[in-house]
């Protein structure tokens, strides 16, 4: 680049280097398009693998192989929204003395019943995760606790949340908290026994360099322990969000109001499979969504982590 | 031995052992002994390289000094202190890296003063003067998986300094490193250890290592670990490697670890075999 010695000269110089920028923030905009055109990509295999499947189902419909009234395939049970959508969000639409075509439109109730189911979900994650991890690390934390509960907890574990359903019901009657607590029981147990494992794996050098730093109890477990074991933890709880949709529909098909498990039930007792598919494809999009934020969340929380996922590729 | 006597010792050195011993998992049915009977005195600013055969007990030795195990015999002190738990003033150098990944270079040097509650404007003052002993001043706000092997020990070399430690504690450091690096990082490590005034202790199973380092190399038996004999190396500093000096206490030092490996690897067989 040109040297600049004289004031006058700076005009030129600056004339000089500007090929050199251009060509640098050039590069710069073709890197980020190209990382857009990676964004892309990922769209497009999620749409080419989705329609893969739906075009096999629609081939299987075509050769008359799938009976249209037990399997029918994407295209006529998305075809009418505005039917599968009055099932949606019926606890407004049903009441007494309301005719079917009051309240809100077809497209809000499926935004509403997904809202509620969704809510529902994630109040249970969050509430399960704060207490497994709350219990795990005092469960390693302090002996006579890990003597007091463990025992029970590891007990309970494999109790499959259908054995739940019924004591949630006795408890909490219908509505949202029993939704909320199958979701919180089936996540529990064996969260606290993923975070026990993730805090009994942390590395022993970041214990000992913290102890030789003469870092208290407590301050090993704040400082050192609860990062450590993030990465895990969030992968744990990212495994147990699929776990956490299962249960949520169980919960809510024995009647919670609204939600998409009630709509399962009803299309199940009115003999509907377009409601039951449909159902079934809105549930699949929330899903896929919440994972996608929650590695979203993951990526930004835990910046310290090297993508692993390009590890196995050259094989 | 000196373990039967009164512990007879000058309280102004850096570390002493008198009968130290050390049985994991005592008491049970896989009890075995590591350590056995280490009487060791260590002055104030010296440089000792334990070596000895893998699996020697060597390494646990430096956990008992550092007081992060607790010994099954004997004692040990630190200028004059017994030693019963672990303490800033002997600050441990892992050999694999154990920089804490979500911090930054920076507040991974100052971690120590963090606990003490130091503010984050001396934190930083602290950490900086650490990294400008160890060259990496310019990497200070980056991640530790943004720098090399290399660059990672020498950062964890600039937290144990950033304690202003009398003893440092070495557990084969450059293990992972490559030859060159590893080279550099003898020369690096000299230059820390003068400046700082601290005892070094050393651990490493490289003879050529211990040539290069050591005022005084303590050669282990095989376990459990004995102290085979305390070997000088009285070469003026800057050492020449290439010396024939040099090159006679390697062949020594060689000699007086070949019974030990065969022992070891002896033991390793018979023990495959009975299992």
């Amino acid at each position: 680049m040109a040297v600049v010695t004289r004031d006058g000269e700076t005009g030129v110089a600056a004339g000089a280097s500007r090929p050199a920028a251009a060509t640098r923030i050039l590069a710069s905009r073709l890197f980020t398009s190209m990382a857009g055109l990676d964004w892309l990509a990922k769209i497009w295999w999620t749409c080419l693998s989705i329609s893969l499947f739906a075009g096999l189902w629609e081939l299987c419909w075509a050769m008359g192989w799938a009976d249209e009234k037990l399997l029918p395939p994407p295209h006529i049970f998305l075809s009418n929204l505005t039917e599968q959508g009055k099932f949606f969000n019926t606890a407004t639409r049903w009441q007494v003395g309301t005719s079917m075509d009051e309240g809100p439109s077809a497209f809000e109730s499926v935004l509403i019943t997904g809202a509620a189911t969704t809510a529902r979900v994630f109040a249970g994650l969050v509430i399960a995760s704060v207490l497994a991890i709350g219990i795990g690390v005092l469960v390693r934390y302090y002996r006579f606790f890990d003597r007091l509960v463990l025992p029970t907890i590891t007990l309970l574990s494999p109790v499959s949340p259908i054995a739940w359903l019924p004591v949630a019901i006795f408890l909490f009657g219908i509505g949202n908290a029993p939704a909320i607590f199958m979701v919180v029981v089936a996540l529990f147990f064996h969260m606290v026994l993923a975070t026990i494992n993730q805090i009994d794996t942390v590395n022993t050098n970041f214990i000992n360099v913290a102890r030789t730093m003469g870092a208290s109890k407590a301050q090993i477990y704040v400082r050192v322990i609860i990062p450590a074991i993030l990465p895990g933890m969030l992968q744990v709880l990212r495994m147990n969000l699929f776990g956490a949709w299962m249960v949520v529909l169980v919960a809510e098909s024995t009647g919670v109001g609204y939600g998409m498990g009630q709509v399962i039930m009803l299309a199940r007792n009115t003999f509907n499979p377009s409601l039951v598919f449909f159902t079934i494809a809105v549930i699949g999009v929330l899903g896929f969504t919440f994972d996608w934020l929650l590695r979203l969340a993951q990526r930004r929380i835990l910046y310290w982590l090297p993508d692993t996922a390009e590890r196995l590729r050259g094989l | 031995m000196a373990s039967e006597n009164a512990p007879h010792f000058s309280s102004k050195d850096a570390v002493v052992c008198r009968g130290v011993g050390k049985t994991w998992a005592a008491g049970t049915k896989r009890a075995h002994e590591a350590l056995r009977d280490i009487d060791l005195d260590i002055k104030p600013g010296e440089f000792v390289v334990f070596l000895g055969p893998s699996g020697c007990g060597k390494s646990t030795l430096l956990y008992l000094i550092a007081g992060l195990e607790d010994a099954t015999g004997g004692d040990t002190w630190s200028f004059g202190d017994k030693v019963e738990t672990p303490s800033p003033e002997r600050s441990l150098i892992f050999q694999e890296t154990s920089l804490f990944p979500w911090l930054t270079v920076w507040q991974n040097v100052s971690f120590g003063l963090a606990i003490r509650g130091a503010s984050q404007e001396e934190r930083r003052k602290v950490a900086a003067e650490a990294l400008q002993r160890v060259g990496l001043i310019a990497a200070m706000d980056k991640r530790p998986d943004e720098l090399s092997g290399g660059m990672r020990q020498r950062v964890a070399v600039a937290r144990a300094l950033a304690m202003r430690p009398k003893v440092l504690l070495m557990d084969e450091p450059f293990a992972a490193l490559d030859v060159q690096t590893r080279a550099r990082m003898q020369d690096f490590l000299l230059d820390v250890w003068r400046d700082s005034g601290a005892s070094v202790l050393f651990v490493t199973h490289h003879i050529d290592e211990a040539v290069a380092l050591a005022d005084r190399v303590v050669v282990f038996t095989s376990r459990p670990g004995r102290i085979k004999t305390i070997y000088p190396i009285d070469l003026p500093r800057p050492r020449n490697l290439f010396s024939r000096e040099a090159e006679a206490m390697r062949i020594q030092l060689t000699e007086l670890l070949r019974d030990e490996v065969d022992r070891a690897f002896a033991e390793q067989e018979a023990f495959a075999v009975s299992a």
